[in-house]
């Protein structure tokens, strides 16, 4: 944000006069309050009727569409149908932690927009240390679904509950560890500095640097669904076992604050992924104007971090349901030791590539073409299943 | 134990003092199917214990029966199982049929045995489809569904219902196949039995899906036989039994067609998985039967000739017809009335339910959802 200010104050919009950290912060809590109060809420609102729409293409039905042009309006009218809900709190539950539970859900989620760079000027706050952060403040949902489970003294919540702590505090290690392949390469831990350590081209990424790194972005994007409590890892809310898992007590204001957490946190996920390992904002020069140039960039990243909301749409309609013991093999047995060599390999790599610098390019190259072979034969994969499905058959019911 | 399951047992090992947490699973919980209720005794997540409670849904068919008499009662059969109601039909058709002494016509015949296929194949849509929303995937739910509706508007085309359909009458049918009705069904087998393989290529071979399934509560070929399972569960442990082969009625003798029977081609013959993948193959199977008997069907009346107030002669009879869940016996007690003197119907998945307690000793509560699913358990032919 400094930066932007800081150019705003040069080209004179703002009065120069005033002392520079009012300035900064009061554009801190400006940029802040708009991220969170209308994007993170549009975003997480919008993405509730995107994917329901996305599921019912895909689920052969049609899904919301009275609400407003093809049922956009739809998540602004259960927004205002759950806001008029009676706020039900049960007896025999923990009153205070049961009201507390919510907050500490959505302000994990609030708190990790701080670092998710929307361009190259527009952060909320580009901490030094913004992985860290990012992993210390998710980590705060764990605290609130825990809680959620435990003060609504249900047992179905329980369970809810406590899978959710075992699952997310063992997923945060591969997690943790595919982060670090990218602050290696990037030798930073703040956002923009690993975004500006990349390229526009698809060469650039750091997912395609080397071998390891996109092993590693593979993880981490398994990881962070199952961080998100994203079908396949949907356990701690898995409706046909556990009724409605750590919220089933909920009801109104308080349960949406869950589903508004988890749809905000699908976009967190997209948002890191995209900085990460895809290139964050980086677009070739095209304009000289900083705001034009912003709002470009600002297009790409967001449509770089969706496509990543929408793959976890897809494999939500697709993929069942995993098994706590199966969920923690997965983890353990299999993500946390390929986490452990990527990031070895990646060290590896870095020192030989120092070594040899010829071989960079290419590497990079092979690994796109690599790539992009994989998507092709995935795309053709999935026009051979549309076709031998015979779509046409059932769009237009002889019988 | 009591039902209820209040009591508490505390375990003393070493020094820890640790509980069983009792849970109440249903009658209202989203994996049980309608009203079936569950008492769990569970450590963490793994199961103790799982006892069925079964009741909620007890309508008192089988006294009804001795009210409403013959003809009438056989709106109140689509009720027993409303998910495959035509078996029921047949089933009690059948009964009075063999008391009373009456011989059905072929043309009638061979209608029963088409509407009760492809209501076999709605059913079983049903159960692959809801088993696979219960591993987690609603994908496959939807798409079973969708193929489903297309045989509810073939159903309905022949008797005007969808769901609890009336059909068959006390010597044959209601009504006649309706004109171009063989083409039709021709047309939607021929769309079918591809969606099958896109249904297994969408769910039945997902890796997740087959690891969530196989070797899971697995029911044995001694065990099956012991609990008195029937139909797709039966056949899923392995045991080659189907009323339609075995103890052939209707047309049935004249078609041929395979029994599926469970390989344990994932893990273990009899685990959830081989049930599941019965009931696909039954699917195609049905296909088949159905095929022949549009093609061996010949013009003639449907319905034969039965005395308006029937009034069979005094004694017993026992028949049993393949159900979507398998063996189901109608037992009817004649006393020379207008109405069955005692009815007793035996149905599939009551002997599913009894299993239930036995099996789902050290499953987890996940793998409970699962064995439901798979037994293909419907909670009003449990009460009746």
């Amino acid at each position: 944000m400094q930066e932007f200010v800081d150019g705003l104050i040069a080209s004179g919009a703002l009065p120069a006069g005033m002392p520079t950290w009012l300035l900064y912060a009061a554009a801190m809590l400006v940029f802040g309050s708009l991220v969170i109060f209308v994007f993170a809420l549009l975003v997480a609102g919008v993405t509730s009727w995107i994917e329901r729409r996305v599921w019912g293409r895909m689920q052969s039905r049609v899904g919301p569409n009275r609400v407003g042009p093809q049922g956009a309006l739809q998540w602004l009218a259960d927004g205002i149908k759950n806001l008029l809900k009676e706020d039900i709190i049960p007896t025999a539950a923990d009153s205070k932690l049961f009201r507390l539970a919510p907050y500490v859900v959505v302000a994990g989620f609030a708190a990790s927009f701080v670092v998710v760079p929307f361009a190259s000027k527009w952060i909320i706050a580009d901490l030094n240390i913004g992985i860290l952060y990012l992993t210390a403040v998710t980590a705060l949902v764990v605290i609130g679904i825990l809680m959620a489970g435990w003060a609504s003294n249900n047992k179905w919540s329980l369970l809810g509950g406590i899978r959710s702590a075992a699952q997310i505090v063992s997923y945060e290690i591969p997690a943790g560890l595919s982060l670090f392949p990218a602050v290696l390469l990037a030798g930073t831990l703040s956002m923009q500095g690993i975004i500006r350590e990349q390229g526009w081209a698809p060469w650039d990424w750091y997912a395609f640097h080397n071998p390891f790194a996109f092993v590693a972005f593979v993880i981490f994007f398994v990881s962070a669904l199952a961080e998100g409590n994203r079908t396949p890892f949907d356990l701690p809310e898995a409706e046909t076992e556990l009724v409605a898992g750590f919220m089933t007590e909920y009801s109104g204001m308080r349960s949406l604050m869950f589903f508004l957490a988890e749809w905000g946190n699908l976009y967190v996920i997209g948002a890191v992924v995209t900085t990460l390992y895809l290139g964050g904002w980086q677009i070739p020069h095209v304009t000289d104007s900083v705001i034009l140039t912003q709002v470009l960039q600002l297009g790409v990243f967001f449509l770089k971090a969706y496509f990543w909301v929408f793959v976890a749409m897809w494999v939500r309609a697709t993929l069942p349901r995993v098994r706590v013991d199966q969920l923690m093999v997965v983890c353990w047995k299999y993500l946390v030791p390929i986490a452990f060599i990527n990031l070895a390999g990646t060290a590896v790599t870095m020192v030989v590539l120092h070594e040899v610098p010829v071989l960079a390019l290419p590497l990079r190259l092979g690994i796109t073409a690599v790539a992009l072979a994989i998507v092709v034969a995935f795309f053709r994969r999935v026009r051979y299943q549309l076709r031998r499905a015979r779509p046409e058959l059932y769009l237009s019911p002889v019988i | 134990m009591s039902i209820t399951g209040l009591e508490v047992e505390v375990e003393r090992d070493d020094g820890f003092e640790t509980e069983e947490m009792t849970l109440n699973m249903g009658p209202q919980h989203p994996s049980t199917h309608g009203v079936l209720r569950f008492v769990i005794k569970a450590d963490g997540e793994v199961m103790r214990k799982a006892t069925p409670d079964v009741g909620y849904l007890h309508r008192s068919i089988e006294k009804i029966a001795e009210k409403v008499g013959y003809a009438s009662f056989m709106p109140y059969t689509d009720r027993v199982d409303y998910v495959a109601a035509m078996p029921c039909n047949q089933g009690w058709a059948m009964v009075t049929e063999r008391l009373a002494g009456i011989e059905v016509p072929r043309r009638g015949e061979f209608c029963r045995v088409i509407a009760t296929e492809l209501n076999r194949i709605a059913s079983h849509l049903l159960a692959v489809g809801s088993m696979a929303m219960d591993i987690g995937a609603y994908t496959p739910f939807t798409h079973a569904l969708r193929e489903r509706e297309l045989i509810n508007e073939l159903l309905q085309e022949l008797c005007g219902s969808r769901l609890t359909f009336n059909y068959m009458r006390i010597g044959g049918c209601a009504w006649d196949l309706p004109p171009r009705f063989g083409e039709k069904a021709i047309e939607y087998l021929d769309h079918l039995e591809p969606i099958i393989d896109e249904y297994n290529a969408l769910i039945s071979f997902n890796k997740i899906y087959v690891e969530r399934l196989a070797s899971v509560a697995v029911i044995s070929r001694e065990e099956a036989i012991d609990y008195n399972l029937v139909g797709p569960n039966l056949r899923g442990s392995g045991v080659k039994y189907d009323v339609r082969r075995d103890e052939p009625y209707s047309v049935y003798p004249e078609i041929d067609f395979d029994i599926p029977v469970g390989t344990g081609e994932a893990g273990i013959v009899g685990d959830s998985y081989d049930r599941y993948m019965v009931r696909i193959r039954e699917m195609k199977e049905c296909c088949k039967i159905i095929r022949q008997c549009l093609s061996k069907m010949e013009p003639g009346p449907v319905i034969a000739k039965v005395p308006r107030n029937l009034k069979p002669k005094p004694g017993e009879a026992y028949v049993r017809v393949e159900s979507a869940r398998g063996d189901m016996g109608w037992y009817c007690v004649s006393d020379g009335s207008t109405a069955p003197y005692r009815l007793k119907i035996r149905t599939g998945s009551f002997a599913a339910m009894s299993a239930i307690e036995h099996v789902s000793r050290g499953l987890m509560i996940a793998d409970l959802v699962a064995l439901i699913a798979s037994l293909d358990i419907v909670a009003p032919e449990v009460d009746r």
